[in-house]
Protein backbone atom coordinates (compact mmCIF):
# COMPACT_ATOMS: atom_id res chain seq x y z
CA UNK A 1 0.00 0.00 0.00
CA UNK A 2 1.54 3.17 -0.92
CA UNK A 3 1.18 5.41 1.92
CA UNK A 4 0.32 8.82 1.50
CA UNK A 5 -1.10 11.65 3.80
CA UNK A 6 -4.45 10.44 3.98
CA UNK A 7 -3.89 6.70 5.16
CA UNK A 8 -1.43 7.77 7.47
CA UNK A 9 -4.49 10.29 9.17
CA UNK A 10 -6.88 7.46 8.76
CA UNK A 11 -5.09 5.29 10.63
CA UNK A 12 -3.78 7.79 13.49
CA UNK A 13 -7.79 8.74 13.89
CA UNK A 14 -8.57 5.30 14.28
CA UNK A 15 -5.67 4.42 16.68
CA UNK A 16 -6.55 7.26 18.81
CA UNK A 17 -10.10 5.78 19.26
CA UNK A 18 -8.83 2.77 19.98
CA UNK A 19 -6.42 3.89 23.26
CA UNK A 20 -9.19 6.28 24.29
CA UNK A 21 -11.62 4.22 24.35
CA UNK A 22 -11.18 2.09 27.02
CA UNK A 23 -10.96 4.23 29.74
CA UNK A 24 -14.41 5.98 28.64
CA UNK A 25 -16.13 2.59 28.74
CA UNK A 26 -14.54 1.92 31.86
CA UNK A 27 -15.48 5.47 33.34
CA UNK A 28 -18.96 4.62 32.35
CA UNK A 29 -19.10 1.19 33.60
CA UNK A 30 -18.09 1.94 37.41
CA UNK A 31 -20.47 5.00 37.30
CA UNK A 32 -23.31 2.90 37.89
CA UNK A 33 -22.60 1.96 41.97
CA UNK A 34 -19.96 2.72 43.64
CA UNK A 35 -19.88 2.11 47.49
CA UNK A 36 -19.51 5.62 48.10
CA UNK A 37 -22.74 7.19 46.40
CA UNK A 38 -25.13 5.80 48.73
CA UNK A 39 -26.69 8.16 51.32
CA UNK A 40 -29.99 8.84 52.67
CA UNK A 41 -31.42 11.72 54.94
CA UNK A 42 -32.37 10.32 58.16
CA UNK A 43 -36.09 9.95 58.97
CA UNK A 44 -36.59 12.24 61.86
CA UNK A 45 -34.65 14.95 60.01
CA UNK A 46 -36.91 18.29 60.40
CA UNK A 47 -37.26 19.42 56.97
CA UNK A 48 -38.45 23.07 55.40
CA UNK A 49 -36.96 25.02 52.39
CA UNK A 50 -36.01 28.11 54.14
CA UNK A 51 -35.25 27.89 57.90
CA UNK A 52 -35.82 31.57 59.57
CA UNK A 53 -35.59 32.79 63.26
CA UNK A 54 -37.87 35.43 65.05
CA UNK A 55 -36.75 36.47 68.01
CA UNK A 56 -38.74 37.62 70.53
CA UNK A 57 -36.49 40.45 72.67
CA UNK A 58 -39.96 41.29 75.09
CA UNK A 59 -38.71 38.08 76.71
CA UNK A 60 -35.36 39.46 77.12
CA UNK A 61 -34.50 41.61 80.62
CA UNK A 62 -31.01 42.02 80.78
CA UNK A 63 -27.65 39.96 80.23
CA UNK A 64 -28.68 37.03 82.54
CA UNK A 65 -31.51 36.17 80.32
CA UNK A 66 -29.05 36.10 77.02
CA UNK A 67 -26.56 34.28 78.50
CA UNK A 68 -27.46 30.90 78.85
CA UNK A 69 -28.17 31.12 75.34
CA UNK A 70 -25.21 31.93 74.38
CA UNK A 71 -23.35 29.24 76.41
CA UNK A 72 -26.06 26.29 75.45
CA UNK A 73 -24.59 27.28 71.56
CA UNK A 74 -21.16 27.77 72.34
CA UNK A 75 -20.97 24.40 74.15
CA UNK A 76 -23.11 22.02 71.63
CA UNK A 77 -20.13 23.36 68.82
CA UNK A 78 -16.78 23.85 70.78
CA UNK A 79 -16.99 27.25 70.59
CA UNK A 80 -13.46 28.15 72.96
CA UNK A 81 -13.47 31.00 74.88
CA UNK A 82 -10.46 33.31 74.03
CA UNK A 83 -9.78 36.35 76.93
CA UNK A 84 -8.09 39.07 74.59
CA UNK A 85 -11.02 40.60 71.96
CA UNK A 86 -9.26 40.34 69.00
CA UNK A 87 -9.01 36.51 68.78
CA UNK A 88 -12.61 36.07 70.49
CA UNK A 89 -14.88 33.12 68.53
CA UNK A 90 -18.27 34.07 68.77
CA UNK A 91 -21.24 32.35 67.18
CA UNK A 92 -24.09 33.89 69.27
CA UNK A 93 -23.27 37.65 71.22
CA UNK A 94 -24.82 40.20 72.96
CA UNK A 95 -25.25 43.47 71.43
CA UNK A 96 -26.89 46.89 72.18
CA UNK A 97 -29.71 47.90 69.87
CA UNK A 98 -27.41 51.32 68.47
CA UNK A 99 -24.95 48.43 67.03
CA UNK A 100 -27.28 45.81 66.04
CA UNK A 101 -29.53 48.10 64.04
CA UNK A 102 -27.67 51.22 63.05
CA UNK A 103 -29.97 51.92 60.48
CA UNK A 104 -33.01 52.21 62.74
CA UNK A 105 -31.94 54.44 65.60
CA UNK A 106 -33.80 57.30 66.20
CA UNK A 107 -32.83 60.36 67.97
CA UNK A 108 -34.63 59.62 71.33
CA UNK A 109 -35.13 56.05 72.15
CA UNK A 110 -37.22 53.90 74.17
CA UNK A 111 -35.52 53.16 77.31
CA UNK A 112 -36.19 49.63 77.42
CA UNK A 113 -34.55 49.03 73.88
CA UNK A 114 -31.56 51.36 74.51
CA UNK A 115 -30.20 49.21 76.63
CA UNK A 116 -31.55 45.37 76.07
CA UNK A 117 -28.85 43.16 75.02
CA UNK A 118 -30.03 41.85 71.80
CA UNK A 119 -28.70 38.55 70.81
CA UNK A 120 -27.60 38.43 66.96
CA UNK A 121 -26.11 35.69 64.70
CA UNK A 122 -25.33 34.81 61.38
CA UNK A 123 -28.31 35.89 59.56
CA UNK A 124 -28.60 32.89 57.12
CA UNK A 125 -29.23 35.87 53.79
CA UNK A 126 -30.89 34.58 51.17
CA UNK A 127 -28.34 37.23 49.29
CA UNK A 128 -25.36 35.96 51.30
CA UNK A 129 -22.57 38.48 50.68
CA UNK A 130 -20.17 36.24 52.10
CA UNK A 131 -21.00 33.29 49.78
CA UNK A 132 -20.31 34.82 46.95
CA UNK A 133 -17.23 35.95 47.83
CA UNK A 134 -15.83 32.91 49.27
CA UNK A 135 -13.03 31.95 46.65
CA UNK A 136 -13.48 28.15 47.64
CA UNK A 137 -16.93 27.52 47.93
CA UNK A 138 -16.16 26.52 51.40
CA UNK A 139 -19.54 29.10 52.44
CA UNK A 140 -22.36 28.30 50.68
CA UNK A 141 -26.05 28.78 50.75
CA UNK A 142 -27.47 25.12 50.65
CA UNK A 143 -30.61 25.01 48.05
CA UNK A 144 -32.57 22.48 50.15
CA UNK A 145 -33.03 24.36 53.18
CA UNK A 146 -31.51 27.68 52.71
CA UNK A 147 -29.16 28.08 55.70
CA UNK A 148 -25.61 29.34 54.85
CA UNK A 149 -22.90 26.40 55.54
CA UNK A 150 -19.28 26.28 55.71
CA UNK A 151 -17.52 23.37 54.74
CA UNK A 152 -14.35 23.93 57.24
CA UNK A 153 -12.27 21.07 55.33
CA UNK A 154 -12.27 23.86 52.59
CA UNK A 155 -11.99 26.97 54.14
CA UNK A 156 -8.31 28.17 53.69
CA UNK A 157 -8.70 31.12 56.01
CA UNK A 158 -8.71 33.90 53.40
CA UNK A 159 -11.13 35.86 55.73
CA UNK A 160 -12.92 37.62 52.51
CA UNK A 161 -16.21 36.06 53.97
CA UNK A 162 -15.43 38.22 57.34
CA UNK A 163 -15.00 41.56 55.23
CA UNK A 164 -18.16 40.79 53.03
CA UNK A 165 -20.32 40.06 56.26
CA UNK A 166 -22.36 43.52 56.96
CA UNK A 167 -22.77 41.83 60.49
CA UNK A 168 -19.96 40.81 61.88
CA UNK A 169 -21.24 36.94 62.61
CA UNK A 170 -17.93 35.09 61.70
CA UNK A 171 -15.22 34.67 63.58
CA UNK A 172 -11.58 34.05 62.36
CA UNK A 173 -8.85 31.13 64.32
CA UNK A 174 -6.05 32.94 64.73
CA UNK A 175 -5.07 30.41 67.20
CA UNK A 176 -5.62 26.60 67.78
CA UNK A 177 -8.85 26.52 69.94
CA UNK A 178 -8.18 23.57 71.33
CA UNK A 179 -6.56 24.05 74.36
CA UNK A 180 -9.32 26.90 75.16
CA UNK A 181 -11.95 24.45 75.53
CA UNK A 182 -13.42 24.22 78.57
CA UNK A 183 -15.03 20.85 77.66
CA UNK A 184 -15.45 19.15 74.27
CA UNK A 185 -18.60 18.04 72.87
CA UNK A 186 -17.99 14.68 71.07
CA UNK A 187 -20.32 14.78 69.04
CA UNK A 188 -19.34 18.11 66.86
CA UNK A 189 -15.63 18.44 65.58
CA UNK A 190 -13.61 21.70 66.72
CA UNK A 191 -12.00 23.89 64.46
CA UNK A 192 -8.47 24.36 63.58
CA UNK A 193 -6.04 27.35 63.67
CA UNK A 194 -6.53 29.33 60.34
CA UNK A 195 -10.25 28.99 59.39
CA UNK A 196 -13.01 31.04 59.60
CA UNK A 197 -16.24 29.75 61.95
CA UNK A 198 -19.87 30.75 62.26
CA UNK A 199 -23.40 30.50 63.40
CA UNK A 200 -24.79 27.04 61.04
CA UNK A 201 -28.02 27.18 62.13
CA UNK A 202 -27.68 23.87 64.29
CA UNK A 203 -27.69 21.88 60.86
CA UNK A 204 -26.21 18.74 62.39
CA UNK A 205 -28.88 18.90 65.27
CA UNK A 206 -32.05 19.72 62.28
CA UNK A 207 -30.40 16.67 60.65
CA UNK A 208 -31.17 14.43 63.68
CA UNK A 209 -35.02 16.05 64.85
CA UNK A 210 -33.59 18.45 67.09
CA UNK A 211 -34.39 22.20 67.35
CA UNK A 212 -31.12 24.50 67.23
CA UNK A 213 -29.44 25.29 70.85
CA UNK A 214 -30.09 28.55 70.86
CA UNK A 215 -33.84 28.10 70.77
CA UNK A 216 -33.62 25.28 72.95
CA UNK A 217 -32.66 27.13 75.32
CA UNK A 218 -34.65 30.38 74.92
CA UNK A 219 -37.79 29.47 76.99
CA UNK A 220 -39.70 30.36 74.20
CA UNK A 221 -38.09 34.10 73.56
CA UNK A 222 -36.41 32.38 70.27
CA UNK A 223 -38.96 31.00 67.50
CA UNK A 224 -37.77 28.84 64.42
CA UNK A 225 -39.38 27.16 61.39
CA UNK A 226 -40.15 27.31 57.66
CA UNK A 227 -40.49 30.60 56.53
CA UNK A 228 -41.63 29.37 53.08
CA UNK A 229 -44.68 27.36 54.96
CA UNK A 230 -47.11 30.18 55.77
CA UNK A 231 -48.49 28.07 58.49
CA UNK A 232 -44.94 27.42 59.94
CA UNK A 233 -44.74 28.80 63.60
CA UNK A 234 -42.39 31.61 63.03
CA UNK A 235 -44.68 32.84 59.65
CA UNK A 236 -47.41 32.96 62.16
CA UNK A 237 -45.51 35.04 64.64
CA UNK A 238 -44.27 37.67 61.66
CA UNK A 239 -48.11 38.05 61.02
CA UNK A 240 -48.73 39.16 64.77
CA UNK A 241 -45.98 41.35 65.53
CA UNK A 242 -44.36 44.00 64.15
CA UNK A 243 -40.44 43.24 63.54
CA UNK A 244 -37.29 44.69 61.99
CA UNK A 245 -34.78 42.91 60.75
CA UNK A 246 -30.43 43.89 60.84
CA UNK A 247 -29.29 46.53 58.01
CA UNK A 248 -32.19 45.41 55.71
CA UNK A 249 -31.35 48.25 53.08
CA UNK A 250 -28.14 46.54 52.57
CA UNK A 251 -30.37 43.92 50.19
CA UNK A 252 -28.85 40.50 51.92
CA UNK A 253 -32.29 39.50 53.34
CA UNK A 254 -31.45 38.34 56.90
CA UNK A 255 -33.67 34.95 57.69
CA UNK A 256 -33.58 36.43 61.47
CA UNK A 257 -36.36 38.39 62.77
CA UNK A 258 -36.41 40.53 66.00
CA UNK A 259 -39.89 41.93 68.06
CA UNK A 260 -39.25 44.98 69.44
CA UNK B 1 43.45 9.56 28.59
CA UNK B 2 45.93 10.83 30.76
CA UNK B 3 44.02 11.05 33.63
CA UNK B 4 42.28 7.81 33.62
CA UNK B 5 42.99 6.85 37.24
CA UNK B 6 42.03 10.28 38.54
CA UNK B 7 38.47 10.03 36.69
CA UNK B 8 38.34 6.46 37.85
CA UNK B 9 38.94 7.14 41.68
CA UNK B 10 36.58 9.77 41.16
CA UNK B 11 33.35 7.88 39.97
CA UNK B 12 33.96 4.83 42.42
CA UNK B 13 33.74 7.67 45.03
CA UNK B 14 30.44 9.27 43.46
CA UNK B 15 28.91 5.66 43.11
CA UNK B 16 29.75 4.88 46.77
CA UNK B 17 28.49 7.83 48.12
CA UNK B 18 24.98 8.05 46.13
CA UNK B 19 24.64 4.61 46.57
CA UNK B 20 25.26 4.62 50.53
CA UNK B 21 21.62 5.19 51.48
CA UNK B 22 20.73 1.95 49.90
CA UNK B 23 23.69 -0.14 51.20
CA UNK B 24 23.52 1.76 55.31
CA UNK B 25 20.02 0.65 54.79
CA UNK B 26 19.71 -2.95 53.19
CA UNK B 27 17.68 -5.21 55.20
CA UNK B 28 16.37 -2.69 57.43
CA UNK B 29 13.38 -1.87 55.83
CA UNK B 30 10.42 -1.65 58.48
CA UNK B 31 7.58 -4.23 58.55
CA UNK B 32 4.48 -3.82 56.71
CA UNK B 33 2.10 -2.70 59.19
CA UNK B 34 -0.68 -5.02 60.88
CA UNK B 35 -2.73 -2.68 62.23
CA UNK B 36 -5.40 -4.24 65.38
CA UNK B 37 -8.81 -4.68 65.44
CA UNK B 38 -10.68 -3.56 68.82
CA UNK B 39 -12.48 -5.95 70.20
CA UNK B 40 -15.61 -3.92 69.24
CA UNK B 41 -14.60 -3.90 65.48
CA UNK B 42 -13.82 -7.39 65.60
CA UNK B 43 -16.98 -8.68 66.86
CA UNK B 44 -18.93 -6.57 64.14
CA UNK B 45 -16.97 -8.41 61.37
CA UNK B 46 -18.19 -6.32 58.53
CA UNK B 47 -17.32 -2.71 58.41
CA UNK B 48 -19.49 0.10 56.03
CA UNK B 49 -17.62 -1.29 53.29
CA UNK B 50 -16.04 -4.35 52.36
CA UNK B 51 -12.47 -4.73 53.83
CA UNK B 52 -10.35 -4.45 50.70
CA UNK B 53 -12.13 -1.62 49.88
CA UNK B 54 -12.00 0.12 53.18
CA UNK B 55 -8.43 -0.86 52.99
CA UNK B 56 -7.40 1.16 49.77
CA UNK B 57 -10.52 3.44 49.24
CA UNK B 58 -11.12 5.02 53.01
CA UNK B 59 -9.92 8.42 52.37
CA UNK B 60 -12.49 8.66 48.95
CA UNK B 61 -15.37 7.48 50.84
CA UNK B 62 -14.58 9.67 53.71
CA UNK B 63 -14.26 12.75 51.33
CA UNK B 64 -17.46 11.85 49.49
CA UNK B 65 -19.04 11.58 53.32
CA UNK B 66 -18.38 14.78 53.99
CA UNK B 67 -19.48 16.25 50.92
CA UNK B 68 -22.71 14.56 51.17
CA UNK B 69 -23.73 15.28 54.95
CA UNK B 70 -22.58 18.91 54.62
CA UNK B 71 -23.86 19.67 51.25
CA UNK B 72 -26.54 17.61 50.78
CA UNK B 73 -27.68 17.34 54.28
CA UNK B 74 -27.69 13.41 53.74
CA UNK B 75 -26.14 11.52 56.42
CA UNK B 76 -27.35 7.62 56.40
CA UNK B 77 -25.07 5.54 54.97
CA UNK B 78 -26.29 2.68 53.71
CA UNK B 79 -23.64 0.20 53.47
CA UNK B 80 -22.81 -3.92 52.96
CA UNK B 81 -26.59 -5.70 53.19
CA UNK B 82 -28.86 -2.29 53.58
CA UNK B 83 -26.91 -1.81 57.07
CA UNK B 84 -27.61 1.86 57.71
CA UNK B 85 -24.56 4.02 59.12
CA UNK B 86 -24.30 7.27 60.56
CA UNK B 87 -21.97 9.30 57.96
CA UNK B 88 -19.44 10.40 60.91
CA UNK B 89 -16.06 9.91 61.68
CA UNK B 90 -15.93 10.28 65.46
CA UNK B 91 -19.03 8.84 65.66
CA UNK B 92 -19.11 5.74 63.49
CA UNK B 93 -15.42 5.17 62.67
CA UNK B 94 -13.67 5.96 65.95
CA UNK B 95 -16.69 4.18 67.61
CA UNK B 96 -15.56 1.10 66.15
CA UNK B 97 -11.83 1.82 65.58
CA UNK B 98 -11.41 3.56 68.81
CA UNK B 99 -7.18 2.52 68.96
CA UNK B 100 -5.88 5.38 66.88
CA UNK B 101 -2.71 4.98 67.25
CA UNK B 102 -2.91 0.67 67.02
CA UNK B 103 -5.24 1.67 64.00
CA UNK B 104 -5.10 4.32 62.02
CA UNK B 105 -1.72 5.97 62.82
CA UNK B 106 -0.27 2.42 62.30
CA UNK B 107 -0.28 3.05 57.86
CA UNK B 108 -0.29 6.22 58.33
CA UNK B 109 2.74 6.95 59.92
CA UNK B 110 4.47 3.37 57.21
CA UNK B 111 3.09 5.31 53.94
CA UNK B 112 3.94 8.72 55.51
CA UNK B 113 0.53 10.02 55.50
CA UNK B 114 -0.27 13.08 57.62
CA UNK B 115 -4.02 13.58 57.13
CA UNK B 116 -4.92 16.60 58.98
CA UNK B 117 -8.40 14.71 59.82
CA UNK B 118 -7.36 15.00 63.60
CA UNK B 119 -7.30 18.76 64.10
CA UNK B 120 -10.74 19.04 64.38
CA UNK B 121 -12.65 15.60 64.48
CA UNK B 122 -11.86 14.56 68.12
CA UNK B 123 -9.82 11.30 68.12
CA UNK B 124 -11.43 9.33 71.07
CA UNK B 125 -14.72 10.64 72.05
CA UNK B 126 -14.91 7.94 74.73
CA UNK B 127 -11.48 8.63 76.26
CA UNK B 128 -11.98 10.93 79.07
CA UNK B 129 -9.26 13.14 79.60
Amino acid sequence: MESSRRNFLKIAGVSAIAVSARPVLDAFASSEEKPESRGLRGVDALKATHWGMVIDTREFRSSADVEPIIEACHKVHNVPELQDKRHEIKWIWEEEYHHAFPDKVNKFLNTRVEHLPFPVLCNHCENAPCCRVCPTKATFKRESDGIVLMDFHRCIGCRFCMAACPFGARSFNFRDPRPFLKETNSDFPTRMKGVVEKCNFCAERLAVGKMPACVQASNGAIAFGDLDDPKSKVRRLLKRNYTIRRKQNLGTEPSVYYIV
Amino acid sequence: MNDKGKIVTGLVIFVAIMTFPFWYNMGKAAPIPQPKLTKKAKAAKVCVAPAEYMRSEHMQLLDTWRDTVVRDARRIYVGENNKMFNMSLSNTCIDCHSNKAEFCDKCHDYASARPYCWDCHIDNPKEKK
